[in-house]
């Protein structure tokens, strides 16, 4: 039998029973289309929170207080439940003497009331330098950032959010006019333009000033973090250790900081969310095998229902490996077209999704819809061997007589 | 051309043995017109089945056109039925989502033949029948008369030593009936080996032989 003859007799077998084909096509289809939706949910949220990390800029390490690994208890002072030293802003400028750091940005975090002519608000503040700025990689909308000045310095100045700007000087010029922030007054040098989130508060609803300035507010000489960005990406193994070692000096010698690598925090989240993404698909590759037993069903009732013409087939002449070849062919064509249909389910409602959450993007891996797509076929293939079975060894006699 | 040497065919029912046929020796030559006859269940059917190599005997030996069949497999005995034997059934056995044409054809395909030659037999298949014009209609759309001549062209396309029809008037109403008669007895005239399963006594008259069978044993053997 030619491979065209096969491929009419398939087809016109599954146009003859449309409904019982549209069934199974919609069941595989449901099949890899839950494959690609799911597996891009899982892409999406691993670009998501890469994402947030580029953001903060790169070759990033990031100096928190705190040890974060146990280590033996020693000291009477460790017995005794002490907390860590606090970072300070004096640990931020002994930082100035690793040479393989490009910049530092010290910030402390909180939040109190800004008032400007009578509106008043309560406002998330960072405390910072000007290095911030660039090591974010924010932009300015108007004015200038923060002024260049020792970190032991703490003009009163101020740079805000766009939504501050809009909700406490509405139609004002905000550039240049006096905040009171908590008990203290602070002159708006610039306007932030930049959108989206920093160390978890939406940009556009801070306040940013000095690390002086900041601390000095909130009556609180510990910083929330030191941000270092070094010079090049090969020294940062370099710069943690030097960190480490400074900050240790400085404690007494007792190492309570931790000190992160963006990229690898980075990398480890890349890495789970790809295991994420991948178990995902493969629980949704669940119902593509579902679907292949659903195939399979149906296969052996219309072998059933067919007996009178495998039993007519089988008399003029077919081999039993060429029924055979007809019904797995029928099986590959209806898991076929069912992935097919699946794919493009699947990758249209990614699209609709990404309008509907604009914020979220899905992004449905190459891999997930190749693999679907295999595993779908191998599901109609697997599944299809046991009617086509059946079909070929089916008595002719039998089978004759069986729908007359 | 047909040789049946002390066949016989049994069948197990529960605890008993059924003597479908017992021990029979047969000999058709080529151009014969048969018709065996016999009450229901006295073996018609079942040598039919054997001669048409859709069943094998439980002993004994068989060969057509010279080949002994004992041996071959389902792979060999396939192709001598699509070779050498064309069937005809009572109810017609057409593939009701294809065509006359393509129903014509079915045994082509499954040989493999090109769409070229395809088209040149199915025509003057179909022309033999006089169903020519009927050739893109469904079964679905045919009488009776018209699906069996559709059938008998199905298997005379692949110009086959031997038609086995079994009952080939039994779902006929009798102008379709004389129709099918006429029809076949003009392929028997052609040359055509004939071996027909019929209860149709008028049928068994015309016919060169009649056979009558009675529990699976050969009781008449009689020249017309």
């Amino acid at each position: 039998m030619r491979f065209y003859d096969l491929l009419f007799l398939a087809f016109s077998t599954l146009i003859r029973y449309p409904l019982r084909t549209l069934m199974l096509l919609i069941a595989t289809s449901i099949g890899v289309m839950a494959v690609i939706l799911l597996t891009a949910v899982g892409e999406g949220a691993r670009d998501y929170i890469t994402g947030e990390f580029k953001d903060m800029g790169t070759n990033l390490l990031i100096v928190l207080p705190g040890k974060n690994e146990t280590t033996g208890g020693g000291s009477p002072v460790d017995l005794a439940g002490v907390a860590p030293r606090d970072l300070t802003v004096e640990d931020a400028i002994s930082l100035r003497q690793i040479e393989a750091i490009n910049r530092i940005a010290p910030i402390v975090v909180g939040e109190t009331p800004a008032q400007f002519n009578g509106l008043e608000r309560s406002v998330p503040i960072i405390g910072t330098t000007p290095s911030f700025l660039a090591v974010r990689q924010w932009e300015m909308e108007s004015g200038n950032f923060l002024p260049g000045v020792t970190l032991d310095r703490s003009p009163p100045v101020c740079v805000i959010g766009k939504e501050v700007e809009s909700e406490l000087f509405g139609k004002n010029n905000a550039l240049g006019q006096w905040l009171r922030v908590g008990d203290r007054r602070c002159r708006v040098t610039g306007i932030i333009g930049t959108e989206g989130r920093a160390i978890g508060i939406d940009v556009q609803k801070i306040v940013v000033m000095p690390v002086s300035l900041a601390t000095a507010l909130f009556n609180r000489p510990s910083l929330f973090r030191i941000i270092a960005e070094a010079r090049n990406s090969w020294e940062m193994d370099h710069i943690k250790k030097e960190i480490i070692r400074i900050i240790k000096k400085r404690h007494q010698g007792k190492e309570d900081i931790t000190v992160i690598r963006q990229d690898a925090v980075m990398k480890s989240f890349d890495n789970i969310f790809n295991v994420l993404t991948m178990a995902l698909g493969s629980i949704a590759s669940i119902s593509l095998f579902v679907a292949g037993i659903l195939i399979m069903n149906v296969m052996l009732v219309a072998v059933s229902q067919r007996q009178s013409e495998i039993g007519l087939l089988k008399a003029i002449g077919a081999k039993n490996k060429q029924i055979n070849y007809l019904f797995i062919t029928e099986a590959i064509i209806l898991s076929g077209s069912g992935a097919i249909l699946g794919l493009i389910l699947g990758h249209t409602t990614t699209q609709v999704l990404k309008l509907a959450f604009p914020t979220f993007n899905f992004l449905p891996p190459l891999w997930a819809s190749f693999v679907s797509l295999i595993v779908a076929l191998l599901s109609g293939i697997i599944f299809g061997l046991l009617p086509a079975r059946r079909a070929s060894k089916l008595d002719p006699v039998i089978a004759l007589s069986g729908n007359k | 051309m047909i040789h049946l040497e002390n066949l016989c065919r049994y069948f197990e029912v529960g605890n008993q043995i059924v003597r479908a046929l017992d021990e029979i020796d047969l000999e058709i030559n080529q151009n014969e017109y048969v018709s065996i006859m016999g009450v229901s269940g006295s073996g018609k059917s079942t040598l039919l089945n054997i001669l048409g190599l859709l069943d094998t005997p439980t002993s004994g030996n068989y060969v057509l056109s010279g080949v002994s069949t004992s041996k071959m497999n389902d792979d060999e005995m396939a192709h001598i039925r699509s070779t050498k034997i064309g069937f005809i059934f009572q109810s017609f056995h057409l593939i009701p989502r294809l065509t006359a044409a393509e129903n014509v054809e079915m045994p082509m395909v499954l040989s493999g033949l090109n769409l070229k030659e395809r088209k040149e037999k199915v025509d003057n298949a179909l022309a033999r029948v006089s169903l020519t014009d009927r050739s893109d209609h469904r079964p679905e759309q045919l009488s009776g008369g018209q699906r069996q001549r559709v059938a008998i062209a199905r298997s005379i396309v692949m110009e086959p030593d031997v038609l086995l029809a079994d009952e080939p008037t039994g779902n006929l109403d009798s102008t379709s009936s004389k129709e099918i008669i006429k029809l076949i007895e003009e392929l028997n005239k052609g040359g055509l080996t004939l071996l027909v399963v019929t209860h149709d006594i008028e049928m068994g008259s015309r016919s060169n032989r009649l056979i009558e069978l009675l529990d699976g044993k050969i009781v008449k053997d009689k020249k017309n």
